[in-house]
């Protein structure tokens, strides 16, 4: 197989990633747009950086500056963070459970291409009159008021990449139910399958409230509906609400997965089996129960009143338990094993002390009174930072050099690996460390520039210093990925040594069809009880037969272009009715053509038979032969 | 013999007998829940016409209503069938959020 992927030039191998169902070859797609968009936030981040490095600067202009932290923290959270946990879960969690690929590969390829052209198309705002400029919570007393189109990029953008990830999470909860291998039971499945399996449920309940906040903003904005304009009868909290009813669990949506990578981290580099097994899975669980009933702590100082407040503020410090469970389980994981300092687990250690202090500024801010002094200062900077840096980027990174190997065939420069880690972690804390104490003297969130002899001075410098630490880190990972990419030194399927799960049973990176034989798991960590057992292979579950496999498809592409097409009408039809349909006539058209683009392609989905094709036995006997393996 | 699941199965080991017995019971329970439903809406129907006031009738209506959905993905989409585990899960689980939802706006936005 991979003899004939070698001989392909650039068209053909572009065509088989745009027309892709491959989970292996969609997790690749999610890994570079994850990593092109998290570069494009890391960029808007330098920015607001500089321009707080000294008082009263004027690198940017006021306008341009609130641009910039809406496109920061919107690009960082929905085309960066979860696409490139997306990437992590595609790779391995079908191969962890032992599966062939997930439930429904062509509404994987259809996530992927929604998220996609939802991310250019909001990023496309730069080119075209100005990005959204109200904050990546877009509250709507704001975002109303807003000029130009930014915030209808916003809004279109997000609903089109949300639909993507609403599709992706169902696509892993059907998965993880139906297609576990024999003997995976619940109970078995590795961390990282357990985390991605509530993310996606938390996907699944989060992701339309947002959807329908959009859509009321969307018929504010473009179609003179008054939901949340309170001169008209609507009310504008409704959407603060919605938006965090969506956005708490958001955040843990993220920070789920990335528990889950480093819990199959501080197991293979501690060589001992994770410490607490079901307490872990109960944690999981729990959190993510959890994640639903605080939302209103994002809130506090609008004026719920004290009683909605208390409560709020009790559920919120709840969270605590189970996230203490998880630490002081990752804890005793590493207590009395044989602990190897890989760059995965460097991360996974650094991450313990990070994400604790993220988290212990969390309960502080969960007081609701002295919420009031804290509320939109640097004091919120900084904890959501530590949270969600020192817990999802941490995990991001660590999840890079530690399922490279599996998803490339080849290994990450351990070197500079850890040159990328200390680089990375000294800027982090040089950055947002010091912004804890910038919030306690005063100065506000989201604020463009600061005066002279206000104390403020040498903090933001250090600052901007450590972001440039973090910079410099990136561009070493970035190196390290280039120079592994070009050597091209092809690794065996468990270059570790310590893999423990099943997808470091399989080959680096896997044939397409993934599994020869299905394998047959017999407790949890199936992969190291075989190794203990001296065998050097899994024993599979069924003989070797015909494996079917889904064809390629275009229409994922075209479905989700046809939305892009369509946001742009939906857009300008608003100036075409202000300028009493002389300019903009092409508007509702395009809307239109769009639309059919969409519903044309889902038509020809659903009339069109499209059965798969299957690979033959002995296809696979010969595969063997070639040296693959199981 | 209103019901007969035939044979649908090429296993000669069905135990027709038990298939048949089974059937039989799920017609039952099916019919009764039927007529249940039939009995709730009419209850529904006579309290509003005979003109009770709306706060007696707008919970017993809720609460009515909630009875005939449970009775229909029980008894018509076979809830009450093994193998329904994680639907029944995630059902409730959205159910559960919802209504958390519902009873905050209700109380500290609309109230």
């Amino acid at each position: 197989m991979s003899t004939v992927v070698q001989k392909k030039g650039f068209f053909p191998v572009l065509w088989d990633y745009l027309t892709t169902v491959d989970h292996k070859k969609i997790a690749i797609l999610y890994l570079i747009s994850g990593g092109f968009f998290f570069l494009v936030g890391g960029l808007e981040a330098m920015v607001i950086r500089i321009q707080l490095a000294v008082p009263d600067s004027n690198f940017v202009s006021a306008g341009l500056y609130n641009e910039i932290l809406t496109m920061h923290g919107t690009t960082m959270i929905f085309l960066a963070a979860m696409p490139l946990l997306f990437a992590f879960m595609n790779a391995v969690v079908p191969l962890q459970i032992g599966a062939r690929d997930v439930a429904f590969p062509f509404l994987n390829s259809l996530g992927f291409w929604l998220f996609f052209f939802g991310g250019i198309f909001l990023n496309l705002s730069w080119f075209l009159g100005g990005a959204p400029d109200a904050g990546w919570t877009s509250y709507a007393s704001l975002s109303l008021a807003s000029e130009g189109h930014g915030i209808d990029f916003y809004v279109l953008g997000l609903q089109i990449s949300g639909a993507g990830t609403l599709i992706a999470g169902i696509n892993f909860l059907v998965t993880i139910i139906n297609m576990r291998a024999p003997g995976m039971t619940y109970m078995r499945m590795p961390l990282f399958t357990w985390s991605t399996f509530v993310a996606s449920a938390l996907i699944l309940f989060a992701f339309p409230p947002l959807t329908v906040g959009l859509f009321l903003m969307l018929f504010d904005r473009m179609f003179g509906a008054n939901f949340f304009d309170h001169t008209m009868g609507g009310n504008t909290i409704i959407w603060e609400h919605l938006f965090w009813i969506f956005g708490h669990p958001e955040v843990y949506i993220l920070i789920l997965p990335a528990f889950g990578i480093f819990s199959e981290i501080f197991a293979t580099f501690s060589r001992k089996r994770l410490f607490g097994y079901s307490a872990m899975v109960f944690a999981t669980v729990l959190i993510g129960f959890l994640g639903f009933m605080v939302w209103v702590h994002h809130m506090f100082t609008v004026g719920l009143g004290p009683t909605a407040n208390a409560i709020f503020a009790v559920a919120t410090m709840a969270i605590a338990v189970p996230t203490g469970v998880k630490i002081f389980n990752w804890m005793l994981t590493m207590w009395g094993g044989s602990i190897k300092f890989t760059t995965p687990m460097l991360y996974a250690v650094a991450f313990i002390p990070s994400f604790v202090a993220g988290g212990v500024t969390g309960v502080m801010l969960a007081v609701a009174a002295a919420d009031y002094q804290y509320h939109d200062t640097y004091f919120v900077v900084a904890h959501f930072h530590y949270v969600i840096i020192g817990g999802v980027v941490l995990g991001l990174l660590a999840g890079t050099h530690f399922y490279w190997p599996k998803m490339f065939g080849t290994m990450l420069n351990e070197t500079l690996g850890k040159v990328t880690f200390w680089l990375f972690l000294i800027g982090f804390h040089l950055t947002f460390f010091i912004q804890h104490f910038l919030g306690l003297m005063g100065m506000p969130r989201r604020i463009w520039k600061y005066l002279p002899n206000q104390g403020l001075e040498v903090g933001n410098a250090i600052s901007t210093v450590g972001a440039f630490f973090m910079a410099a880190g990136v561009l070493v990972l970035i190196y390290n990925i280039i120079i592994t990419q070009v050597r091209n030194e092809r690794v065996g399927n468990d270059p570790w040594g310590d893999g423990r799960t099943l997808e470091w049973a399989i080959a680096s990176p896997p044939p397409f069809y993934n599994f020869k034989q299905l394998p047959l798991v017999r407790g949890l960590d199936p992969y190291w009880i075989e190794k203990m057992e001296g065998n050097d292979r899994m024993t599979p579950a069924e003989p070797i037969g015909d494996i079917h496999m889904p064809n390629n498809s275009f229409i994922p592409f075209v479905m989700s272009l046809g939305l892009f097409i369509a946001a742009f009408g939906a857009m300008y039809q608003v100036d075409w009715r202000a300028s009493d349909g002389a300019e903009y006539g092409w508007a509702i058209p395009v809307l239109v053509i769009g639309m059919l683009i969409t519903i044309g392609s889902m038509a020809v989905r659903s009339l069109k038979d499209d059965h798969g094709y299957h690979v033959h036995k002995e296809d696979l006997e010969k595969d063997d032969e070639e040296g693959g393996r199981l | 013999m209103a019901t007969t699941t035939g044979s649908t199965s090429a296993n000669p080991k069905v135990n027709y007998k038990y298939r048949r017995n089974k059937a039989r019971q799920e017609m039952r329970a099916h019919v009764t829940s039927f007529a249940m439903m039939i009995f709730l809406t009419l209850i529904a129907f006579i309290m509003v016409m005979s003109g009770f006031d709306k706060y007696y009738v707008f919970p017993v209506l809720l609460l009515l209503a909630g009875i005939q959905v449970v009775l229909q993905l029980y008894y018509f989409m076979h809830m009450s069938h093994k193998g329904h585990g994680a639907v029944a899960l995630f059902l409730y689980s959205g159910a559960l959020v919802a209504l958390i939802v519902i009873i905050t706006f209700m109380t500290i936005v609309w109230w």
